[in-house]
């Protein structure tokens, strides 16, 4: 059960929140542009690392906002949280 | 006094007698024991069956880690509970205990005939052997296994117990009660640091409270003593709290602890009084200490699990802290020194006992010792057979051969009725394992030792590897500070006198001079396996720890394998030849030792198990005989049945009425978003497939809400209050989900959109009142209004009052009738409603319920979102390509209208059915094909909506199927139980296609 640090509100029990999946999947500009592949490289594929991740996560149960976090699967170890449109910190 | 209460202690008060019942016999112990305490002292061993041979089996433990003294207690009442540890319940009045496992009586048990045929019960049996025919599994093989395994009962009755949950913050969490733990409180609290210390156990101390030996000192004082001295001053802290009877059942990431108190199950139960029976803490800490110590470990070896066979430490528990003798003929097999403790211990009470030590010699300090008390020792020897039946009754030795891997010499026979067995110490890493550390090998004494994985958390004392005293209390002294960062403590210069450990041997299975086939050397007591069945894993070419222990069951019993663990890894590694420490251990996993169903769900039972929502109208709809469905959590009205009405004529009569007159539906329900902001048109055009950009301020308009895979989301019409303010309806069931993936696109994707949203499903009631009269009765509500369609078009909203009172009224329809939705604040819903029925009184409106508005709407071929559709339907697939804007250049869903997958014209459309006759009444969901000759039939599709309509006089209903589009006129078949049915698909309105009843 992680302990989460909201960007908003501060540490807070995982259980007020919600992932979202992988983060920094921007939603095409001009879909109608785009192939059917194209299209479906946004709809459908996303990773499933082992190791450092980069998801989603809204505090559903809280202020309601979504953020980012660096989060490595294998050993849970929250690397970062940070505001939506702010760049994810380098490795 | 019984004469195997030979000590008084201070722990067990001997005035106090408790008489308490096992299997149907009536015994006495005192306050203070444990129901297996008062068992050896009334001479009782064997407590049950094994699971597998229905072996006899007896006390082995004094703890958690029993793997024998299971038992069923308080039989046949409400309180019952299977699988609970005679080492851990604590005797009360009127305890009730019985055996498990066996059948009829434990003394002559049925099942123990597989004892004789256990030759034919190997490894993978149960895998091996019912495995065919089929039909034999659930008449035969499941109800004879589950019969013969007997895993104890579950209570019949609901719990009538209370539960509870807290959440708890500390700085430094401490678990486990030892020398350590206690050490380790002391100078958390003392270093101003919210500390708590949980113990699984009653009192404090951990093994070191009962040690009273001249080879064990801390300053100059018996350990027991000193330890004593500590606790009575922790006591006295403020900044510690101290839970007893406390057990961790889970250590989760990020310092997130469970931990069950137990509160009243050590109590009679006539004293329970109705209070919290357990606690489940959640502790959050900044801070984790695990001081859990270690277990001992049995020995290997031929009939190594008769009743009396008990671990040596154990035994001196049951004699330094309850007074209790396991035997007065003891025999101590031992490859360590701390057996001798227990020698020392009873021969000092004058009881009789002799050594059995694998190792060649040992010069310590406490070996010494009980040579000087006369103690025989038998070195270099091991044990290869005992006997009893009941109970242990004799040994037969051999001496080992110089490597160990061999017995020589003659067989020599002792007899006994006590054999205290220790095969050295295993540190109880489970926590340190749940919490995700790792864990390394020590060669030196075959050890686990736990990997230090973080600053937040670090492991002291036995359940670190530190055994001896000293090391105990200068490790952990040393840690501690260390880790909680404090310069000097007042354990700094401790003086400690310990026996030192020289001489080590250590072997997992013993040597014999019987085959191995023909031992019975058990490993895994709670489930029967042995070192046999392991090396037939092996043979049989399973490599891996985790599928050797899933074959053979070792370790998956509900004691985890805390005995067993240790000697199956150490006989795969001896007979695959390969070192210990490379194959890795078996998890571990939560919760340590069970936990009840009742601490596990808390308070959330019975009304308390889920929320439950009601309209502000529901107190009338209640006092006027409505019958209730759930939609989510809401509490809707289903239909208000007159007399003894069914739910058809019910429908039938509420249909009628709002087509022929009035109709009035309690729509509260229904999801509400109020959303403001400059762009919110355009936010608006983005989330419907529609324009909104026109609407027209006062005017409605119905919207499809999809997935950005195109599927359909949710429906519902949004209202134009204002230049920059809408008001959004959602479906019921999906209100949540569409407010929290409209906020997802705001902040995620279009952050640069000046929107707000807020859910107001809450705040507003909603009255919808249909039919051809209702435009009459909302003059006679409103008499200031215009009503006129002129004045207050289909499709509109307008403000209005009733008793200065303000409403909303929209003029929108999900019936196709002429029809009114009224909004007001929530407080005032019953009251509108009441006026509503009042004043509607001489048009008969009538209630109606969900049931006929799924009737109503289905008449008119409106889709429910959920209902006909199951995410897996476009606009397209619906037939509602009228509500996709062309021109938009974009909207969620809109680029996946056309994927490939999407234009397939053999997608699943929605279209109308009609039966061949109109009586017949489709079953929803049931499956439509149109050829049943041709094998396999293929399904072609499913009915989603099905209803009598009363305004039609004919069955009607909703089917998705394959190509519907282009089969208008075609017959298919519903293929029932007992009969075809013949259909033949239709336009999906069925009712009033040129929607003049809107303008009734
Ligand atoms: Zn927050």
């Amino acid at each position: 059960m992680f302990l989460i640090n909201c960007p908003y509100c501060g540490e807070r029990d995982q259980s007020e929140f919600s992932c979202g999946g992988e983060a920094h999947i921007v939603r095409p500009k001009q879909p109608t542009e785009l192939s059917d592949n194209q299209w479906a490289e946004y709809l459908f594929m996303r990773k499933n690392i082992k190791g450092v991740q980069f998801e989603r996560w809204n505090h559903a149960h809280g202020c309601r906002k979504w953020f980012n976090m660096v989060r490595d699967t294998s050993n849970d170890k929250i690397h970062a949280v940070y505001k939506m449109g702010e760049k994810p910190p380098v490795e | 006094m019984t004469k195997f209460r030979v000590n008084k202690t201070k722990h067990v008060d001997q005035t106090k007698t408790v008489s308490f019942n096992f299997d149907g016999k009536s015994y006495h112990g005192f306050d203070g024991d444990t129901l297996a305490s008062a068992l050896l002292s009334n001479g009782v061993h064997l407590v049950g069956r094994s699971f597998k041979y229905h072996r006899p089996r007896g006390i082995m433990s004094c703890g958690s880690e029993e793997p024998n003294a299971i038992c069923q207690i308080n039989e046949d009442t409400d309180l019952t509970e299977p699988n609970v540890r005679a080492t851990e319940i604590e005797l009360y009045e009127g305890l009730k205990a019985s055996s498990q496992n066996c059948w009829p009586s434990v003394n002559f048990d049925i099942g123990g005939i597989n004892n004789f045929i256990s030759p034919f019960i190997p490894a993978g049996f149960y895998y091996k052997t019912f495995m065919w025919p089929k039909s034999f599994w659930k008449k035969i093989y499941e109800p004879l296994i589950r019969w013969s395994a007997g895993l104890g009962k579950s209570p019949t009755k609901p719990d009538p117990e209370l539960y509870d949950h807290k959440h708890v913050h500390c700085d430094v969490l401490i678990i486990g009660g030892g020398i350590s733990g206690i050490i380790a409180s002391k100078i958390a609290a003392k270093n101003n640091l919210r500390t708590i210390l949980i113990e699984d156990k009653n009192i404090l101390g951990g093994s070191t409270i009962f040690q009273k030996n001249e080879n064990y000192k801390i300053n100059n004082k018996y350990s027991s003593e000193w330890l004593d001295e500590e606790i009575a001053e922790l006591q006295k802290l403020d900044n510690l709290t101290i839970k007893t009877r406390t057990s961790l059942a889970a250590y989760h990431s990020y310092n997130y602890l469970l931990a069950k108190e137990n509160i009243s199950d050590h109590l009679p139960l006539d004293k329970r009084n109705g209070d919290i029976r357990q606690r489940l803490w959640k502790i959050r800490a900044d801070k984790v200490l695990v001081a859990t110590g270690a277990i001992e470990r049995p020995l290997v070896f031929n009939n190594n699990d008769r009743p009396g066979i008990m671990l040596a430490n154990s035994v001196k528990k049951y004699l330094d802290f309850y007074g209790v003798s396991c035997g007065f003929n003891n025999v101590i097999f031992t490859n360590n020194d701390s057996a001798y403790e227990t020698a020392v211990s009873l021969k000092e009470k004058g009881i009789s006992v002799e050594i059995i030590d694998i190792r060649k010699k040992s010069n310590s300090k406490i070996v010494k010792n009980a040579e000087k008390l006369g103690v025989k020792i038998y070195w270099n020897s091991t044990i290869v057979n005992t006997f009893g039946h009941r109970k242990i009754n004799s040994i037969e030795i051999m001496n080992l051969s110089e490597d160990g891997s061999n017995v020589v010499g003659d067989k020599n026979r002792i007899n006994c009725d006590c054999l205290a067995v220790s095969g050295g110490w295993t540190p109880m890493v489970h926590m340190h394992t749940q919490s995700g550390g790792k864990l390394d090998f020590r060669e030196n004494d075959q050890t686990f030792i736990p990997t230090e994985i973080d600053e937040n958390h670090i492991n002291v004392g036995s359940c670190n590897g530190d055994f001896e005293l000293e090391e105990i209390i200068n490790n952990t002294n040393k840690k501690v500070k260390n880790f909680l960062k404090v310069s000097e403590t007042e354990f700094d210069n401790t003086s400690v006198l310990n026996s030192k450990e020289l001489d080590k041997r250590n072997i997992w299975l013993l040597p014999n001079y019987i085959s191995d086939g023909k031992c019975k050397s058990f490993i895994d007591f709670q489930n029967d396996s042995t070192a046999k069945d392991i090396k037939l894993a092996l043979r049989e070419g399973f490599k891996s720890i985790e599928h050797v222990k899933r074959y053979t069951t070792t370790g998956m019993a509900t004691d985890q394998g805390k005995l067993s663990n240790m000697h199956a890894l150490g006989i795969i590694a001896d007979t695959a030849g390969v070192k210990m420490g490379t194959l890795g251990t078996t998890t571990f996993r939560p919760p340590f030792t069970p936990l009840t169903f009742g601490s596990i769900v808390g308070r959330s039972v019975g009304k308390f198990f889920d929320i439950i929502r009601k309209t502000s109208i529901h107190e009338w709809h209640s006092q006027n005989n409505a019958k209730f469905e759930n939609v989510g959590q809401w509490k809707r009205p289903w239909y208000y049945p007159i007399n003894d009405e069914g739910l058809h004529d019910a429908v039938q009569r509420e249909s009628k009425a709002a087509r022929d007159s009035a109709g009035i539906l309690d729509a509260s329900t229904l999801g509400k978003i109020d959303i403001q902001g400059t762009d919110a048109s355009e936010f608006l055009n983005r989330v419907y497939t529609n324009a909104w950009s026109k609407l027209g301020i006062g005017k409605c308009r119905y919207g499809l809400m999809l997935n950005e895979d195109g599927m359909v989301y949710d429906d519902g019409v949004t209202t134009r209050l204002g230049e920059n303010h809408y008001l959004m309806t959602t479906t019921t069931g999906g209100a949540a989900n569409v407010l929290s993936k409209l906020e997802d696109y705001l902040q995620t994707e279009w952050p640069e959109l000046d929107v707000y949203l807020t859910s107001v499903t809450d705040h507003y009631s909603t009255a919808s009142i249909c039919g051809p009269n209702s435009k009459k009765i909302l003059t006679k509500i409103f008499p200031d209004k215009d009503f006129s369609d002129e004045a207050f078009p289909h499709m509109s909203y307008q403000n209005a009052k009733i008793d200065e009172i303000n409403c909303r009224i929209m003029r929108i329809s999900f019936t196709g009738e002429l029809s009114y939705e009224i909004n007001i604040e929530s407080k005032y819903g019953k009251s509108l409603w009441e006026k509503c029925i009042e004043v509607g009184k001489e048009f008969k409106i009538t209630p109606y319920g969900t049931e006929t508005m799924h009737l109503l709407r289905a008449e008119k071929g409106f889709i429910i979102v959920g209902q006909d559709t199951d995410g897996t339907m476009t606009p397209i697939d619906l037939q509602m390509d009228w509500i996709v804007s062309k021109k938009k250049y974009d909207f969620i869903g809109k680029r996946s209208l056309y994927r490939s997958d999407t234009i397939r014209e053999d997608r699943k459309q929605l279209v109308g059915l009609l039966t061949d006759d109109p009586n017949e009444v489709l079953e929803e969901g049931a499956q439509i094909v149109s050829d049943v000759n041709k094998k396999p039939i293929e399904m072609i599709g499913h009915v989603t909506s099905s209803y009598f309509s009363p305004n039609l006089n004919k069955s009607i209903a909703l089917a998705v199927v394959k190509s519907g589009k282009k089969m208008n006129g075609q017959k298919l078949i519903v293929p029932m139980e007992n009969k075809n049915i013949i259909v033949t698909v239709s336009d999906s309105v069925f009712l009033d296609k040129e929607n003049k009843r809107i303008y009734a």
